[in-house]
């Protein structure tokens, strides 16, 4: 189908081994185009978790393929041999909670990715504070995380998952902890940034609110992922 | 790249200060343990030096006059004297006691010293104040540790001394200050009995028919008085002629005279490494344990700041942080301590030292490695907390 963006393909994940071995993944096929938003939904302990920790590099799936921008990353094995830089170089992350590192300002929570990549730090900056404008953060530049709100602290986290251009982008329960309003507001950048930089998302959410939202769905249930078309709601 | 380790402590810098001020003092009391030992040592030489000798002749097989009791017969200076490559000798007595001044006493070492002119072995070789001992008799000087002034008068045993002259550092090796007096006063001090004793000394010799004979009308008058002089010291300080080897000529007066004889090197040895032996492993057992409590502390903030850190150590390997830079991190954080630690730990030991009733040498080579010390064990004491911060799973940022 496409080139870019994700394709994973008989994925398969088993923690343990022997009588206490858990299948948490079964079967596991996703295509997500870049530019596109598509939502993972599942009950607790259907797998959702272990499908981003196995797509974000830090556990390894037990079988199948997983394809990050034009890159097979896994078949059969790691096909990657620095997933440390993998991970900084290629993957957003977006947590549930935001996570900001307490003892850095707003700009170099975010601006830590690119120095960790190697970028100069003014350099570094000032591709953060680009960001900022589009996420409404602009003016809390140089506050630490404590001084901001709750959605405050989570746009900034949304910088921090975008601000490296990373192809892919990995939101867990990126709205749990936030009002309609704000989770809408959220979903809305995402899509913005989605379509501006060419970066193909996956947000898993149980979170009725922006269900609506996704044009396209995969379920989870027992390891297994079915895809859905979604209502598409426009939401502006 | 930023220093995460300096954002860090810039973040939390109350905590920081505070908890290397904590262990600021204890670093500040292990350089104080160290310059008590090296005071002590100190002491002994400062000793040595102002006895103006090149030579110690003491009782022999005995390690005198310091370290053991030595008795010598007041007129052996003399013949001493008449060997060769000896330029001076002078007898010395040495008696650790409370030297009394009205309500309070204070602890010196009462030295008794010939008379003769200054620069004899014995004297003390330069005052602060006042002049040295010209009478027979009842004069004192002494060191401005003692607490006294000129003019002060104080009591040894029955006799009073007025104080002539000062002096300063004039210490024996367990930093008590001394005090000059003539050595006849001296030897009286050391070796007469009191006047029960000689009473019942005089009727017990009145009584032995030995003694009491009345062919010979004299001998009992002989005995007597024999008993009640006193012809002892306790060393004989010898300075040698130049051109003489302090070895040879402490050969022939050993061979000689069946004396026990110390040069210089001999008698701080046996100052350093027996007198004051015992001391120093104890004031090493004690830096070993504030080493170990230093070591301890560290490793537990380190680790505790760690413990705390641990979901933000998760998203920063998650985001691709290396292992290097969080143990680089946690290493940096730990040395900064100890560095906080140092400098507040050097300060108040030179700040109290002088407060100590002994002397407190703080040697600058000793700050030396106690802060090389303290950069060892931090960094031997962040391993805990590098280890527990290496076994982060990145996978812990990404909810179960
Ligand atoms: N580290 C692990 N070891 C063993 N079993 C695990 C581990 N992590 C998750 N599981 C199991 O795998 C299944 C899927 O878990 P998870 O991916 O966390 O689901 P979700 O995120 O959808 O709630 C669950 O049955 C869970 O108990
Ligand atoms: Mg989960």
């Amino acid at each position: 189908m496409i080139g870019k963006g994700i394709v994973i393909e008989g994925l398969k994940k088993r923690y343990g081994s022997g009588e206490t071995a858990v299948d948490a993944l079964k079967e596991v096929n996703m295509q997500v185009a870049p530019g596109e938003v598509v939502g993972l939904i599942g009950p607790s302990g259907s797998g959702k978790s272990t499908l981003l920790k196995c797509l974000g590099a830090v556990i390894e799936p037990t079988a199948g393929r997983m394809k990050l921008g034009d890159e097979i990353i896994y078949d059969n094995g790691w096909k990657v041999k620095d997933l440390r830089a993998l991970r900084r170089d290629r993957i957003g992350f977006i947590f549930q909670a935001p996570y900001l590192i307490p003892f850095l300002d707003v700009t170099d929570n975010v601006a830590l990715l690119p120095m960790l990549a190697g970028k100069p730090n003014a350099e570094s900056r000032k591709q953060a504070v680009e960001l900022f404008k589009a996420l409404d953060v602009e003016h809390r530049a140089k506050a630490m995380p404590s001084q901001l709100s709750g959605g405050e602290q989570q746009r900034v986290a949304i910088a921090r998952g975008l601000v490296n251009r990373p192809p892919v982008i990995l939101a867990d329960e990126p709205t749990a902890p936030l009002d309609s309003e704000r989770a809408l507001a959220v979903i809305r950048i995402l899509n913005d940034m989605a379509h501006r930089f060419e970066t193909a998302i996956i947000v898993v959410t149980h979170d009725e609110k922006i269900i609506p939202t996704f044009k396209r769905i995969y379920h989870i249930r027992d390891g297994v992922t079915q895809e859905e078309s979604g209502e598409g709601k426009d939401f502006q | 790249m930023i220093s995460l380790a300096g954002r860090d402590i810039m973040h939390a810098w109350g905590k920081f200060v505070l908890t290397g001020l904590g262990l600021g003092l204890l670093i500040g009391v292990t350089l104080s343990m160290a310059g008590i030992y090296r005071g002590m040592v100190d002491d002994a030489r400062a000793l040595l030096d102002n006895s103006g000798a090149d030579l110690w002749v003491v009782q022999k097989d005995t390690l005198g006059p310091y370290a053991e009791p030595s008795s010598l017969y007041d007129d052996l200076w003399r013949s001493i004297r008449g060997m060769p490559g000896v330029a001076r000798a002078a007898n010395v007595t040495y008696l650790t006691m409370q030297v009394r001044q009205g309500e309070w006493d204070v602890r010196a070492m009462v030295t008794g010293i010939t008379a003769g002119e200054p620069g004899t072995p014995g004297w003390p070789p330069y005052l602060v104040a006042g002049r040295q001992i010209t009478r027979g008799h009842y004069e004192a000087v002494a060191d401005i540790a003692t607490g006294f002034r000129l003019g002060d008068q104080f009591q040894i045993r029955r006799n009073h001394y007025t104080v002539v002259g000062l002096t300063r550092r004039m210490v024996s090796s367990n930093g008590d200050p001394m005090i000059f007096i003539p050595l006849k006063d001296a030897s009286e001090a050391q070796f007469l009995k009191d006047n029960d004793a000689i009473h019942q000394q005089r009727r017990r010799t009145v009584e032995t028919p030995a003694f009491n004979r009345p062919g010979i009308p004299d001998l009992l008058d002989e005995v007597i008085a024999s008993q009640s002089t006193n012809p002892y010291v306790n060393a004989v300080l010898v300075q040698i002629k130049s051109g003489y080897v302090a070895s040879d000529v402490a050969d022939s007066i050993r061979r000689w005279q069946r004396l026990q004889v110390y040069d210089r090197i001999q008698m701080e040895q046996i100052l350093v490494g027996k007198l004051i032996a015992t001391s120093a492993k104890q004031i090493g057992m004690f830096l070993v344990i504030l080493s170990v409590v230093s070591a301890a502390i560290v490793a537990f903030i380190i680790y505790t700041l760690t413990l705390g850190k641990i979901r933000e150590i998760a998203v920063l390997k998650l985001i691709g942080t290396k292992n290097r830079t969080i143990a680089g991190m946690i290493l940096q954080q730990a040395i900064a301590l100890g560095l906080i630690g140092f400098v507040v730990g050097k300060i108040t030991a030179t700040l109290w030292a002088p407060i100590f009733p002994k002397y407190v040498l703080l040697e600058p080579l000793d700050s030396v490695r106690g802060f090389v010390a303290v950069v060892i064990i931090c960094v031997l004491s962040s391993f805990i907390a590098i280890r527990a911060a290496l076994k982060v799973d990145p996978a812990e940022a990404i909810g179960g």
